[in-house]
Parts: C-alpha cells; structure tokens; sequence
C-alpha cells in the first residue's frame, strides 16, 4: 500500500476517484452506462466526449512542456484549423458530401503541421524563449482565423464532417475513439523509438544532453509539431459538434486547461520526466470538476474558483521552498539531498 | 606600516555551507594606495572572500572592519554605501542607457525636482577626463562600446561615487593586451590617489605586472600575505596547490605507464595549429597520435578545459585549424566532433554530464543513440547486454542499471560518463579532470583504464590539477598558462618541478 502511494499517478488518480465518488453520492445514477439506440450513454461517456479536446491538446502539451518549453498557441490553432475547415466546406460546390468532409479534414491538418513548423522554428531554430514565441501564434492566429471565417460564424452542414465530434462508432463517440488513437500513437512513438528518452534528457540538462551529441533542435522541433497537431484535431472535433466555426471562441483559454492537466498528472513544469498517462488523467480531473459543479447545482461561476485552487495547490506543491517545508515536517533529512548540496558547493 | 590603519581587515572570517567550509579562519588586509592580488585556484575561496566582503553572502564568525570601524554586511547596498565598489568580468551596467547616464544613475544632479541633464553631462566629462578616458562620448550608448570600455565606465562610476576600496575580480579575462594595459594605467592611476584595489585574476604574469601584495588562499584556508616582489613565482605556485618542492619531487619517483612506442611516426589523429578563440584561449598547437596520451598541465583557470571544448566544438573555434587524420575539418558542433570519433568527458559531472532523473542504463547509451537518431531504438536486449558489460568491466556500483544516475556516488557517476563514450568506440577520448573528487579506489581504476585505453590504440587528451597524476598516464605533456599554450614536454622522466617551471616561466 505505501510503495502504491508512492506511485507518481498514485495522489492525481485517487483525486479522479474522490471526485468521481463525491458525484455518485450526489446523483446515484451517476456511473451507470446505458446502451440506448446501439450507443452507449451516461455521465462517464460525457465527460470522455467532453474532455476529448482537452485531453488531445494536454497530450501534445505534455511532450512540449518535457523539453521544458511551453505551447499557449493551441487555442489559436484550434480556431485556424476549424475555420479552416468549416470556410472550405462552406465554400465548395458541394458542401454536403463526404469527399468535402475528408478534404476539409485534410486542409486542418496541413494548416495545423504548418504552424507547429512555425512554432518550431522559433523555438529551435531562432532560439526565441517558448513562451513568448508561442505568444505570437497565440495572438495573431485569432486574427488568422478570423480573416480565413470573414469575421462571421461559419456554419456548414456535412454529416461526414459533423459524425467527428457528434458521431459514434463501436456503440462510442467518434472523438473518444480519436483521442484514444492518438494517445495510443504517441505512447507508441515515444515509448518504442528512443523518443521519449531524448526528449526527457533535453528537458532535464539541456548543456549535458548537447555534449552527448544529441540534436536537441530535431527534437524541439518534432514536439511542437506534435502538439499542433493535436491542437488541429480539436480545432475539428469542436467545430464539428456544433457544424460551426466561431474564431473568437473556439478552443478559448483551452491552452490553460491542457497545461493544468498535465502539471495535475505529474509533470513537471522544469521539464524532464513526463507522463502520458498522468496527463490523461489530470484532463479527466478537470472535466469532472466541471460536471461536479453542474451536479451539485452550484453556479457554474464557481468552476473557476475551483480550478484555482487546483492550481495553487498542485503549484504549492511544486514549489522547491514548500516542499521543503513539508520534508522538514517529516522525519530526519536524507543523506543523498545533503551530498548533493555538498557537491554544489563544492564546484 | 603597523601604524596605518588598514581600509579593510577582515579577520577570521568563516562561511560555511551545508557540509562544506567555504572559507575558515581566513585574515584578509587592505591598505590604502595598493593593489592587492587575490590569489587561489578555482574553489579557494576566492569568491567567497570577495563576496562576504560585498554583502553578497553574510558571515558565520569573525570581523569585517571598514577603516577600523565595525561592519556587518548583510546587502550589497550596505557594502556599497561604506565605499567598496566592484567591478565583474561580466560588467554590471545597463547596457541600454547611456555611458553618463550609468554613470551616475541614482545620483543624477538635480535642479528643480528635474534631472540635470547639462550637470550630468559636465559631471561624467570631468571624471573621465580624470580616467583620461576623455575619447569616450558620454552620450553613445554603454552598449556600443567594447567590454573593456564598458569596465573602465564602470570604473568611473566608483570614482564618481568616491569609493575607498575598488574590487576588480577577472577584469581581464576577455580582454586584449592593449586594452588590458589601458586597465593598467588606470589602476595605477587609482592606486596613486590612495583607492585600495582588490584585484582577482588567473593569469600570473598580469598580477606580478600590477600588484604590490598577495594573499594567497587554499581550500578556504589562508596560506598566508606576502610582498609580491618577494614571492618568487615557483613559491607561489606552490603556495597555491600546496605542495612543497621537495615533497612533490619525492612523489614522482612512482612508476610511470609504459610508453607507447609509436613515436613521432604516422599521421596524428588529431592536429591542431593555432587553434583559439577571441576572449576564450589562442595559439594552440597539439597533436596527438593513436595509442598517445596527452596530458594537459596549467594551473585551474589556465585555459585547459576551453581547449578541450574547442577540439570537441562545444565552443566554436576562430582561429586556427584542426586536421582529424591528415583531412582538415570544421568542428561546429558536439555533434560533428561525434561524427569524427571524438568523445568528451566534461569536469563539471552534474550540469555537462548527468542527466540526472534518468536511469543508469539511459545514461551509459545516450550518446550511442544520440548517434544513432531517435527513430532507432537500440533494442532493450542490447541495451542490457551494453550496460551488463560496462557495470562489470568498470565495476560500478550499485550494479543496477534501473537506479537513477544522480542517486549514484560521484566516483560510479564517473563511471558511468566513461562508459557512456566508451561504447560509441571514440578514436579520441578528452578527459577533463576524470578524477576529481571521486576516491582513491575509483581513481586508480580510471586511471589504469586510460593506460590500457590508450594501449588498444586510442588517442587520450587527458586533464587534471594533479601535475603527478598527468605525469603518471601522459606520454606528452602540453603546458597550458596564462590562455596559450607554452611549451610541450616529452614525458622522459620529467618531474613535475620541472613542469611547475615551465609554468612558473614566462617573462621572469
């Protein structure tokens, strides 16, 4: 049980538990599925579907933030490739048909590995610091967007193009089934290439990682795209479950909701040791919190407060003067963290 | 001069950090109207003295009197205001103001509530014109000027604020000869108006040029205040590694590694001609053969690591060539000198070496597959077999490849760092200090491993303090002083007095 606890999931999956618990005891009917007209229902399948976007962007986020950079340009991307997507099925003769759809899906997709290009190249290339290089895509891809919609709404009606974000497959949404796949892509990619090692060593000792030969701008360069891409497969999930393309508001502030599931999941801000899994995870915790606010009937105002404290704590708890405090409120210190400060000081 | 009250004396001053005595019972003297040099290798504690003495860092025990009045310095601000300026290598200005405007900020003459900008023109005027720096226009940007100039401003800022004690620490290190003898002018000229100057560098002959007193330190501890017209440069230099002359004799009388008979025959594997860098080390003139050791001698600070940097292109070389067997080549990058078969193992273990959250098995292959790109995985089974092999051939401890590497003692990180290059079969192997700070078991191991390393054909540039340790593997011995090199010794029974004379050499 204490070797459980220690587990790095262990603290943000009982939290997922507490939370999932806490709604049944409200709403006994809480973690019943049913299967109605051949798909399944319920409030666990809602919280998937609802969550798709979110969790697809954190698991591109998760990769970014490894190498110790950060990508606030995903909300904007998620805007350009719906617009995209939707201004091109508006505008094509015909507007209802699957080859459209696929096309459009095609177009968000290119315009999404683009920008991750973009970001990229800031990043790696001109060695601009993440945050602010994403910044610039951040703000200028709304007025992208924008100039691609024509300042309006764009509303299409294609079925092939809705089923992304509203469809079902297996008796599951369709956007449940592209999350898991890309999850599943990118725990292949990482964790059967030596990726993911890479991407870790970049992000733990940069300075180390370069005199070991490793070309840290082909990896910087490879996690941005991966996230835009991400980003762009939201950006078509979202527009297609409302059939719109709203550039203002779609994917709004969903950068800050993909970077706090993937600091609830365990990784770390400083970069380094990343976890998928944790990311998912956090992205469930995020979703559920909203839906225990509708549950419990509390103004969905609150949901704001709430995250907050999320973040101050797991940010507390990331702090190295907090967690200081706390060790210094257990037992006697250890000895490794004593010859390590020695060595410091020795140098 | 028992009469004259001493601008600063500090006395037995202690600092300790968790585990480590950064400075212990240290006595420290500064008159007005001298240059007083701070001497030390890297980690004496020469920084540390400098930085009790600017309020940097707070002292445990002893007394800091400014013109023989008690001082507690817990801010920088409070040093300051008791008159001790410093000036960094790095200068600490604003680089996007004005040269008048650095000057005197925060203290800008003022008429009516409203800075006087005439007033700090005339101001800034008077006291270069003082410096005899009257070419500087004091409207041109601070950035616009070299980092020479930038430091000879910031030292017009210290006149202007009338400092009693001037600290310059590394003044000189990127500077050229013309400039570094500007800065001269202007010290002695300082020196003559009764400001005490605190003066830190590593390169011997400035201080002989420059200081009238020495204080040498040692792993924090005084070693004692001297004339330095009284101290020979051999006496220094054996003040500050601690070590007498005939006690350091004593120690090379064990046996040496065989040499390997190749000679001067064959083509190097490495030649370097006039290799350098601006601000960094130049003229570098190094060859080494297959199955040749090369040591690297010099004091810490000579320049002996950024001479490996710039053969393994961790630093970008701008003068000179390098030839990697007879075909000239351009090292840009870490990455091509891996491409040529060059490996480095760097002297700072935990910031260039470790990757510290990573397992031993992920560090002792991250070279390999950092060669081998990221898409091919060297598989689990030859992953383990690799690190099966070097745990044993190398004898780390714990033998478990899925420990975390900075859970490991230094000696096993050492190990680990070597395996991590040994597996990528490097032609040329740059050890920089290998042995420092691991114990005596480890050291020998490494040590043994260079000799037969270099006996199955591979070329070592080997680096460390330890004149006898150098000695002991090298066949060669390239001595490094003062940025240059300065003379290459056949290792035929060569003392390390001998090299200590080398190194003491120069313009004596």
């Amino acid at each position: 049980m204490k070797s459980l606890l220690k587990h790095r999931l262990a603290w943000p999956v009982i939290a997922l538990a507490a939370l999932l618990l806490l709604n049944q005891v409200f709403r006994p009917d809480f973690l019943s599925l049913r299967m109605q007209d051949g798909h399944l229902y319920g409030s666990l399948i809602d919280i998937m579907r609802n969550g798709a976007p979110t969790i697809l962007i954190a698991l591109g986020m998760t990769l970014v933030i490894a190498t110790r950079g950060i990508d606030l340009s995903v909300g904007a991307v998620v805007a350009i490739a719906g617009a995209a997507s939707c201004a091109y099925i508006a505008g094509s003769p015909d507007p209802g048909s699957p080859v459209t759809a696929a096309t459009a899906v095609l177009i968000a997709v290119v315009a999404g590995l683009a920008l991750g290009v973009w970001n990229g190249f800031l990043v790696s290339t001109i060695g601009v610091q993440p945050i602010i290089a994403t910044l610039v895509l951040m703000t200028a891809g709304r007025g992208v967007a924008q100039l691609i919609t024509g300042g309006q709404i764009v509303s299409v009606t294609n079925d092939s193009y809705k089923s992304i974000g509203a469809g079902y497959l297996f008796t599951l949404p369709i956007s449940i089934l592209i999350t898991a796949a890309v999850f599943a892509l990118a725990a292949v990619l990482t964790r059967r290439t030596a990726l993911g090692t890479l991407i870790e060593a970049v992000g733990i000792n940069p300075v180390a990682s370069r005199l070991a030969g490793l070309r840290a701008r082909n990896i910087i360069w490879i996690v941005y795209v991966f996230s835009a891409l991400c980003a762009a497969l939201a950006g078509l999930m979202i527009s297609s479950n409302v059939t719109a393309a709203d550039a203002n508001n779609a994917g709004l502030y969903i950068e800050m909701d993909a970077i706090l599931a993937v600091v609830i999941g365990g990784t770390s801000l400083a970069g380094g040791r990343y976890t998928l899994v944790g990311t998912v995870v956090g992205a469930f915790i995020i979703q559920t919190l909203t839906t225990t606010v509708y549950t419990l009937g509390i103004p969905p105002e609150v949901t704001l407060v709430f995250k907050a404290l999320v973040v101050i704590t797991v940010c507390l708890l990331q702090a190295p003067k907090a967690r200081n405090l706390l060790s210094r409120l257990k037992a006697a210190p250890k000895p490794a963290a004593q010859e390590a400060a020695k060595e410091k000081v020795a140098i | 001069m028992n009469e004259i009250v001493p601008v600063v004396e500090m006395a037995d001053i202690a600092i300790g950090f968790p585990g480590v005595k950064a400075l212990d019972g240290v006595d420290f003297r500064l008159f007005q109207g001298e240059v007083h040099a701070l001497m030390g290798e890297n980690g004496a504690g020469k920084s540390t003295l400098i930085k009790a003495l600017t309020g940097v860092y707070t002292i445990d025990s002893g007394t800091i009197r400014v013109l023989g009045e008690q001082k507690r310095f817990s801010t920088p601000g409070e040093s300051q205001a008791a008159g001790i300026s410093t000036v960094y290598q790095e200068v600490n200005l604003c680089p996007n103001l004005t040269v008048e405007e650095n000057v005197l900020l925060g203290r800008e003459p003022r008429r009516r509530g409203s800075i006087d900008w005439k007033g700090v023109r005339s101001r800034t005027r008077e006291v270069l014109a003082e410096l005899q720096l009257d070419h500087i226009d004091p409207g041109s940007l601070l950035s616009t000027h070299s980092i020479a100039v930038q430091q000879l401003i910031a030292i017009a800022r210290s006149v202007e604020i009338n400092a009693k004690v001037l600290i310059l620490d590394e003044p000189t290190s990127s500077l050229d000869a013309d400039e570094v003898s500007q800065l001269f002018r202007v010290i002695r000229d300082l020196r003559d108006r009764g400001v005490a100057i605190l003066f830190v560098s590593h390169f011997l002959e400035q201080v002989y040029e420059i200081s009238d007193r020495m204080t040498v330190l040692r792993n924090g501890k005084l070693v004692g205040e001297y004339m330095t017209r009284d101290l020979s440069r051999m006496s220094l230099i054996s003040k500050m590694i601690g070590k007498d002359m005939e006690v350091l004799a004593e120690l090379d009388q064990a046996p040496a590694r065989t040499r390997a008979s190749n000679g001067a025959g064959g083509t190097p594997f490495i030649e370097a001609r006039g290799l350098g860098r601006k601000g960094s080390v130049s003229g570098v003139d190094l060859s080494i053969h297959p199955g040749e050791v090369v040591g690297l001698a010099g004091l810490l600070g000579a320049g002996r690591t950024e001479i490996a940097r710039l053969i393994f292109g961790a630093d970008k070389a701008d003068q000179g060539t390098i030839r990697v067997k007879g075909a000239g080549q351009k090292i840009r990058s870490p990455r091509a000198a891996i491409d040529r078969r060059i490996a480095f193992c760097s002297e700072d273990r935990k910031e260039e070496g470790l990757i510290g959250d990573l397992t031993v098995r992920d560090n002792l292959v991250l070279a390999m597959q950092a060669s081998k790109g990221w898409a091919r995985r060297i598989p689990r089974r030859v992953q383990d077999e690799l690190v099966a092999e070097y745990i044993e051939a190398l004898d780390i401890r714990p033998a478990n490849p899925d420990a975390l590497i900075r859970n490991l003692s230094g000696g096993n990180q050492q190990k680990v760092l070597l395996a991590r290059w040994l597996v990528t079969h490097p032609e040329l192997l740059i050890l920089d200090e290998p042995t420092r700070g691991i114990d005596i078991g480890a050291k020998t191991q490494i040590q043994k491993l260079v000799n037969k390393l270099a006996a199955d054909g591979m070329s070592i540039l080997f680096i460390s303090s330890e004149l006898e340790e150098v000695l002991r593997v090298s066949d060669r011995v390239a001595v490094i002083k003062d940025r240059a090199m300065v003379a290459e010794i056949n290792n035929d029974g060569v003392s390390v007095e001998d090299v200590m004379t080398v190194i003491a050499g120069g313009n004596q």
